[in-house]
C-alpha cells in the first residue's frame, strides 16, 4: 500500500510540476498575480510530494519490504541500518528519487528565499525549475519507477555488495546531487532573465548564493569520492581520470567559472551574457553527467544497469532544456548589454582570465573523456584515452590558472595600474622562487619545484590582499582592533581567503603525492625491517585470531623513524574458508605530513612474510585544501550583501562604488 | 562591439547540437556489440607478460582448448570491485576458466588489489599499454569476453558481470559452446 501511495505521489507531483511551468511562465507573460502564486504553491506541493515518495521509497528500504522490487535486488536483512537506508540512493531508480527531490527542495527554497525579488522573474525561474523538474520526474514515472512490486514476494533481498557497503560512498551521493541539482536554480534563472530579455547586477547578486551553495556542495561530494577511492582502490590513488569523475569535475569547473563571472557580473554589471551562458553550461553539464553515467554511452565505473530507452529519454531532456535554453540565447541575449568598460589592469581582466582557464579546463576534461565516442562516431576505431592525456594537458592549464589567482584579487576593479601593485608582485615572485630552488635543492625535483612555487605565490598572493582588506599595516589600524575589523570584513572575503588558500593546499598536496611518494615490498622474517622514505617498518610478531566467519594472522609492525618510534600498525592477511579467499586488510597511520600504510602477505616464519610498505606524503592535504574550499563557499554564503541573514538594504549596485 | 551579431549568438547552440549528435550516436551503438569483423574470428595473436612474478609471458595459446572468460580489470577501477565477489564465487564454485587482462594498472598496484580482496583468475595478462587491449576494442573497465576452445570470441559483456548477467546471458552462452564442442 505505502508503495502505491509513494508512485502515486509521484505522478501528481509530475502534474504539479507541470502547472507550477505553465503558472509561472504564462502568469508572468500576462502579469497574472494570482496565477504566479499558484506557481509558487504548486512548487511547495511538489517539493513536499517528493519528500512523501522518497520517504516512503527509504522507509521500504529500512523496513527491508522486499514486495518492493528495488528493494528485493538491492538490499538484504543482514545489512547494516545505515547502508539499509544508504542503500535508497545506491541504484538507477533510488537515486533518481534523491535527485528528483533535491530538484523539488532547491523548487521550494526558490519561493521561500525569493520574496524580495521582481515577481515576473521569480515567476518565470519558478516556471523553469518546475519544467525541468516535471521531465525528470516524468523519466522516473515512465521509465525507472522505483516503487514497482514483486510477486512472489522473495524471503531476502539480493544484497548490496559488501564492498560498498562503506560510509564515504554511502554519504557522497546525496552531496554530488546537492550540488548537480544546486545549479539547475541558477540554470532556471538565465532562462528567465532570458525571457525577460534583461539582466542586472542584482540578477547577479540573487543567482550567486545558489551557485555558492552548489558549487561547495559539489566540491565535498568530489571530495569525498577521491577519499573512497584513495583507500580503498589502489594505493596511491586519489584521482583516476575515470569516466564518471570526470563527469562530476566538469560541472565543478564550469560552476567555478560561474562563481567568478558572477562576481564580476553582481559588482560591476558586466560579463551579463557570459554568466547567462556559463549559468546554461555548468547545469548541462550535470545533465551531461547524468547522461553519462546511466546510458552507458561511456563504460564507466558505476555504470548503473545500463538501458538506452533510458539513454534516449535523458538525452531528450538534455536536448530540450540546453537546446531550449541555447536556442533562447541565440535570440535574446542581442538585448543584453555588456556593461561597464575595464582596462587590461583591473581585476574584471583578472576574471577574464580566470574564466578562460577554466572553461578551457572543463573543454580539456570533457574532450577528454568524450574522444573515444567522437573518434568511434567518426571512424569507427575503438579508443580509450588515459591518464597521461589529462595530466598533461591540464596540469600545464591549472599551473596558469594559480599564476593569474594570486594576482587577480590584488588590483582594483576597472582601472589599475600595474606599477601600483608592482612591488608586491616583486616580492611575491621572489618567495615563489625562493620556494622553488629550495625544494629543488631540498627535494631534488623540477616539476615538484615548480608546484610548490606555485602554491606559495599563490599562499602569497591570497594572504596579502586578505590582510589589505584587514587594513594591516595601515597607518590607522591598531593591532587592537584587529578583531573588530576581521568581524566587520563581508563573509566573501574570508571565503575568498579560505578558497584560495585551499587551492594552495590541495596543490600542495597534488604535487607531494606525485613527486615524492614511495613505497616498497620485500619478504622479512620476525625481527627484520623493510624500509621506505626514512621510515623503518620492524615486523616484531605475528598472531592467529578468529574473526566471525573468518581467520586471521594478525602482524604487529612497529615504525621507527630516526629510532624513534612513530607508530604501531597490525595489517591482517584472512581466509575465508567457505569462500575459499583470501584478503588482506592493510593498516594506516595517519599525521597530517603523512600517510604510513603497511600490508602484510603470505609466509611462514621460516620464509618470512611479504610485507608491502607506502609513504605517502600530504596527502591528506589534497582533502584539506578541497574542503576549506568548500567551507571558503559556505562562509561566503553568510555574506550579509545576499540578503540571507539580514535584508538588502540596497537593491542596485550604483555604477562605481567598490562592492568590496 | 556592443551588438554581437546572431551568428556569434548561435555558437553555442551549434556547439551543442554537435555534441548530441555524438551522443545520439553513442546511443544508437550498442556499447556491448562486438564490432562485427571481430565476431566469432579468433583473438588477435598476442604475447604480454604475465601479472604476477612466476607467470612468464603469456600468448594467445592461452586461451585455446577450453572456453574462458577473459576479464579486463584494473585496480583503479570501482566497478570491477563491484564484479569482483562474482567472480570470486566463479573461480570457487564453477569450473569456469577466468583469465584476467589487467589493464592501464601499475604491477604493485594490481597486485596489492588481489591481495587484498582475492584472486579469482588463473592466469592474469599484463597489459598497461593497452596493446591487447586496443585489439580487443575495450572501451572500459570492466569488460568480459566469452572466448570459445578456437579462440574465438564470442560475447562481450561491458560493464560488471552480475549474477543474473552471468545466469541469463553468459550461461546460455556457454552452454551453446559446449553443444557445438559435443557435435
Amino acid at each position: 500500500m505505502l508503495a502505491e501511495i509513494g508512485q502515486i505521489a509521484l505522478m501528481i507531483a509530475l502534474l504539479l510540476g507541470l502547472v507550477q511551468a505553465w503558472m509561472g511562465l504564462h502568469g508572468a507573460h500576462i502579469a497574472d498575480r494570482r496565477a504566479m502564486i499558484v506557481a509558487d504553491r504548486a512548487a511547495i506541493a511538489q517539493a513536499l510530494l517528493c519528500v512523501l515518495a522518497f520517504g516512503l521509497l527509504a522507509s521500504a528500504f529500512v523496513m527491508s519490504d522486499f514486495s518492493v522490487k528495488l528493494v528485493a535486488t538491492n538490499s538484504h536483512t543482514t545489512k547494516p541500518m545505515i547502508y539499509k537506508f544508504s542503500g535508497t540512493w545506491a541504484n538507477h531508480e533510488g537515486s533518481l528519487m534523491l535527485w528528483v527531490m533535491i530538484m523539488a527542495l532547491f523548487g521550494a527554497a526558490m519561493v521561500w528565499f525569493g520574496k524580495t525579488l521582481p515577481a515576473a522573474l521569480r515567476a518565470r525561474a519558478i516556471g523553469v525549475q518546475g519544467l525541468v523538474g516535471a521531465g525528470f520526474v516524468a523519466f522516473m514515472v515512465f521509465t525507472s519507477n522505483p516503487f514497482e512490486r514483486l510477486s512472489p514476494i522473495p524471503n531476502n533481498g539480493l544484497g548490496l555488495n559488501p564492498l560498498l557497503q562503506d560510509p564515504g560512498l554511502a554519504i557522497h551521493p546525496p552531496f554530488l546531487y546537492l550540488g548537480y541539482v544546486g545549479f539547475s536554480v541558477a540554470f532556471s534563472f538565465a532562462v528567465a532573465a532570458l525571457i525577460e530579455g534583461r539582466v542586472d547586477a542584482m540578477w547577479a547578486r540573487w543567482v550567486r548564493p545558489w551557485v555558492l551553495l552548489a558549487w561547495s556542495f559539489l566540491t565535498i561530494g568530489i571530495t569525498l569520492g577521491s577519499v573512497w577511492a584513495y583507500y580503498e582502490l589502489g594505493w596511491g590513488g586519489w584521482w583516476f581520470w575515470d569516466p564518471v569523475e570526470n563527469v562530476s569535475f566538469m560541472p565543478w569547473l564550469a560552476g567555478t567559472a560561474l562563481l567568478h563571472s558572477t562576481l564580476v557580473a553582481q559588482s560591476r554589471g558586466s560579463f551579463m551574457r557570459w554568466t547567462l551562458l556559463l549559468a546554461i553550461t555548468t547545469f548541462s553539464l550535470s545533465l551531461v553527467g547524468t547522461f553519462i553515467v546511466r546510458s552507458g554511452v561511456l563504460t564507466s565505473v558505476h555504470a548503473f544497469a545500463v538501458d538506452p530507452e533510458r539513454g534516449k529519454f535523458i538525452l531528450m531532456l538534455l536536448a530540450a532544456s540546453t537546446g531550449g535554453a541555447l536556442l533562447l540565447y541565440a535570440l535574446r541575449s542581442g538585448r543584453i548589454s555588456h556593461g561597464a568598460p575595464f582596462r587590461m589592469a583591473s581585476r574584471e581582466a583578472g576574471l577574464v582570465l580566470n574564466n578562460i582557464m577554466l572553461v578551457v579546463a572543463t573543454a580539456t576534461v570533457f574532450l577528454g573523456t568524450a574522444y573515444p565516442l567522437i573518434i568511434d562516431a567518426l571512424t569507427g576505431d575503438k579508443i580509450t584515452v588515459g591518464p597521461p592525456y589529462f595530466e598533461y594537458t591540464f596540469a600545464p592549464i591549472m599551473s596558469l590558472l594559480i599564476v593569474f589567482m594570486a594576482v587577480a584579487p590584488l588590483v582594483k576593479w576597472r582601472t589599475d595600474t600595474f606599477s601600483r601593485i608592482g612591488r608586491t608582485l616583486l616580492i611575491l615572485a621572489g618567495l615563489a622562487i625562493a620556494a622553488v630552488l629550495a625544494t629543488m635543492l631540498l627535494g631534488k625535483t623540477f616539476l615538484g619545484a615548480i608546484g610548490i612555487g606555485l602554491a606559495v605565490w599563490l599562499i602569497g598572493g591570497t594572504l596579502v590582499s586578505y590582510g589589505r582588506k584587514l587594513r594591516i599595516g595601515e597607518a590607522k589600524s591598531a593591532i587592537g582592533n584587529l578583531p573588530k575589523r576581521f568581524a566587520i570584513l563581508p563573509g566573501a572575503t574570508h571565503g575568498f581567503a579560505l578558497a584560495h588558500l585551499g587551492l594552495a593546499v590541495t596543490t600542495i598536496g597534488i604535487v607531494s603525492m606525485g613527486v615524492w611518494s614511495d613505497e616498497n615490498v620485500d619478504r622479512i622474517k620476525l625481527g627484520e625491517s623493510v624500509s621506505v622514505a626514512g621510515y623503518e617498518f620492524i615486523l616484531k610478531d605475528v598472531t592467529s585470531r578468529q574473526g566471525d566467519n573468518y581467520s586471521a594472522e594478525t602482524g604487529k609492525i612497529v615504525i621507527e623513524n630516526n629510532g624513534r618510534i612513530v607508530g604501531q600498525l597490525n595489517p591482517e592477511q584472512r581466509t575465508y574458508p567457505v569462500e575459499r579467499n583470501n584478503t588482506t586488510e592493510g593498516a594506516m597511520e595517519i599525521s597530517l605530513l603523512r600517510i604510513l600504510y603497511a600490508a602484510k602477505g603470505e609466509g611462514t616464519p621460516e620464509d618470512g612474510w611479504i610485507v608491502r610498505v607506502y609513504y605517502h606524503p600530504m596527502v591528506s592535504w589534497i582533502w584539506i585544501g578541497a574542503f576549506m574550499m568548500a567551507f571558503g563557499g559556505f562562509f561566503s554564503l553568510a555574506d550579509r550583501r545576499f540578503g540571507f541573514v539580514t535584508k538588502p538594504k540596497v537593491t542596485r549596485v550604483p555604477a562605481g562604488i567598490p562592492a568590496e | 562591439m556592443s551588438q554581437t551579431s546572431l551568428w556569434t549568438r548561435l555558437v553555442p547552440i551549434a556547439v551543442f547540437l554537435v555534441i548530441a549528435g555524438f551522443f545520439a550516436y553513442g546511443l544508437s551503438r550498442d556499447p556491448s556489440k562486438i564490432p562485427t569483423e571481430m565476431i566469432d574470428r579468433p583473438l588477435p595473436d598476442f604475447e604480454l607478460p604475465g601479472l604476477r612474478d612466476d607467470e612468464g609471458v603469456i600468448s594467445d595459446e592461452v586461451l585455446r582448448g577450453q572456453t574462458s572468460l577473459v576479464n579486463v580489470f584494473g585496480s583503479w577501477c570501482v566497478a570491477c570491485l563491484q564484479e569482483h565477489p562474482t567472480l570470486m564465487r566463479l573461480a570457487a564454485s564453477t569450473d569456469v576458466k577466468i583469465v584476467g587482462v589487467n589493464w592501464r594498472d601499475d604491477r604493485q598496484d594490481a597486485l596489492t588489489w588481489l591481495q587484498r580482496h582475492g584472486d579469482p583468475y588463473e592466469r592474469i595478462i599484463f597489459d598497461a599499454d593497452s596493446e591487447l587491449a586496443i585489439e580487443l576494442g575495450v572501451t572500459g573497465a570492466p569488460e568480459t569476453f566469452v572466448v570459445d576452445p578456437n579462440g574465438r570470441i564470442r560475447f562481450k559483456q561491458v560493464g560488471p558481470i552480475t549474477e543474473k548477467v552471468f545466469k541469463d546471458t553468459i550461461t546460455p552462452i556457454l552452454k551453446a559452446i559446449e553443444a557445438e564442442s559435443n557435435e
